[in-house]
């Protein structure tokens, strides 16, 4: 029985799900509550100081983190999702669209996060 | 007047009919009386050709499973007054051959049972000598695994599983809970014979944790919980044989 690959999915969408669960939340509160009601500060989404913050090493790393990982926990999801409802027949080419979707996702963010 | 109740129970008898129907019975209505009494009193009193599995009566031999409206229960632990004054509809568990009325081929599952090796191994050379008496256990240790080891293979949560209903090589939450049950016994030391099977795609990675498995499960064993314990330390596995390839063990 051929030893499975599936760990390297696995583990990609378990952190996705870890990450999506405690962080989304939170931005769902800064980026859909608090800036639209004008309950933080004064112009919260000016260009130039959200620009400034973007820059920083630590800041990139963390956005990456959060856009990248749980990417692949849709991938993951989608991809048994569509197995499910009866595509296993072309299950390999569901994959390869899945992850290779995730996988671009990730490789565009970081080339943005490098250049900004 | 004696209160009564239907039970509309799935037919097939291969010699007579091509395709399964319903039979409705007239029972007795008691609030002591289970699913499984109420069957048993039509097979006695009313109609003997009715075939199902049954033994214990009391949540012990796993044998008594069955649909009872469209959720896999032991037949003798569901009430009748759960039900009353509905029709009950009873149906063999999904996801088996059904080979006459409710009872089903298990041979699947049978074979997967005995692949997955839920029992102890000791490795080559390591066996203790029986003059040398038990292998001990702390209680905290038996406490690791005690929860796996409840299993009374009844096969509900194989009927509760959709992936096991979609593709039936899946080896499914019984099988690998007990695999893991050994596993995380001290004294076993038989992981690496198992963890081929367990770690193959037909092992946990079809499991898309869904969950209804731990949720009919009438021993409280969670075998979604097994798989995902099983899905962590493969992977850990599986880490450990890239990253540090010299490091793997015989």
């Amino acid at each position: 029985m051929a030893k499975s690959n599936e760990p390297i999915w696995w583990s990609l969408f378990s952190a996705g799900g870890m990450v999506a669960a405690m962080m989304f939340p939170i931005l769902i509160i800064i980026t859909g509550i608090l800036v639209p009601f004008g309950l933080v500060g004064d112009d919260p989404l000016n260009f130039e100081r959200i620009r400034d913050a973007v820059s920083q090493p630590l800041v990139k790393l963390i956005l990456f983190t959060i856009i990248s990982l749980p990417l692949f926990h849709w991938a993951h999801r989608f991809r048994f999702t569509l197995v499910d409802v009866g595509l296993k027949s072309v299950s390999t080419l569901i994959s390869i669209l899945c992850y290779g979707g995730a996988i671009v996702g990730t490789i565009v963010s970081a080339v943005v996060f490098w250049t900004i | 007047m004696v209160e009564t109740m239907k039970l509309e129970i799935f037919r097939y008898r291969p010699e007579k009919e091509s395709v399964p129907t319903f039979q409705t019975y007239k029972v007795p209505f008691r609030e002591d009386w289970v699913v499984l009494d109420a069957i048993n009193h039509i097979k006695d009193e009313i109609d003997g050709t009715l075939s199902y599995r049954w033994s214990c009566q009391m949540g012990v031999c796993g044998s008594c499973g069955m649909m009872i409206n469209n959720v896999p229960k032991l037949s003798c632990a569901a009430f009748l007054k759960d039900y009353y004054p509905d029709k009950i509809r009873i149906e063999p568990l999904t996801g088996f051959p059904v080979e006459r009325d409710l009872i089903f081929e298990m041979d699947d599952f049978m074979t997967k049972l005995t692949e997955i090796q839920p029992y102890i191994i000791r490795k080559e050379g390591e066996e203790k000598p029986l003059d040398e008496g038990e292998y001990l256990q702390s209680p905290a240790e038996l406490a690791h695994f005690k929860q796996y080891s409840m299993c009374i293979n009844c096969m509900l949560c194989y009927a509760a599983c959709p992936v096991y209903a979609i593709d039936s090589t899946f080896i499914g939450p019984a099988a690998i809970a007990l695999g893991q049950r050994y596993n995380m016994d001290s004294r076993d030391q038989g992981r690496d014979s198992r963890q081929e099977l367990i770690a193959s795609h037909e092992g946990i990675w079809e499991c898309t944790f869904v969950g209804e498995c731990s949720a009919v499960c009438p021993k409280d064993v969670d075998p979604a919980a097994a798989i995902q314990r099983a899905k962590v330390s493969s992977t850990v596995d599986w880490f450990k044989d890239v990253l540090i390839p010299w490091g793997k063990k015989k």
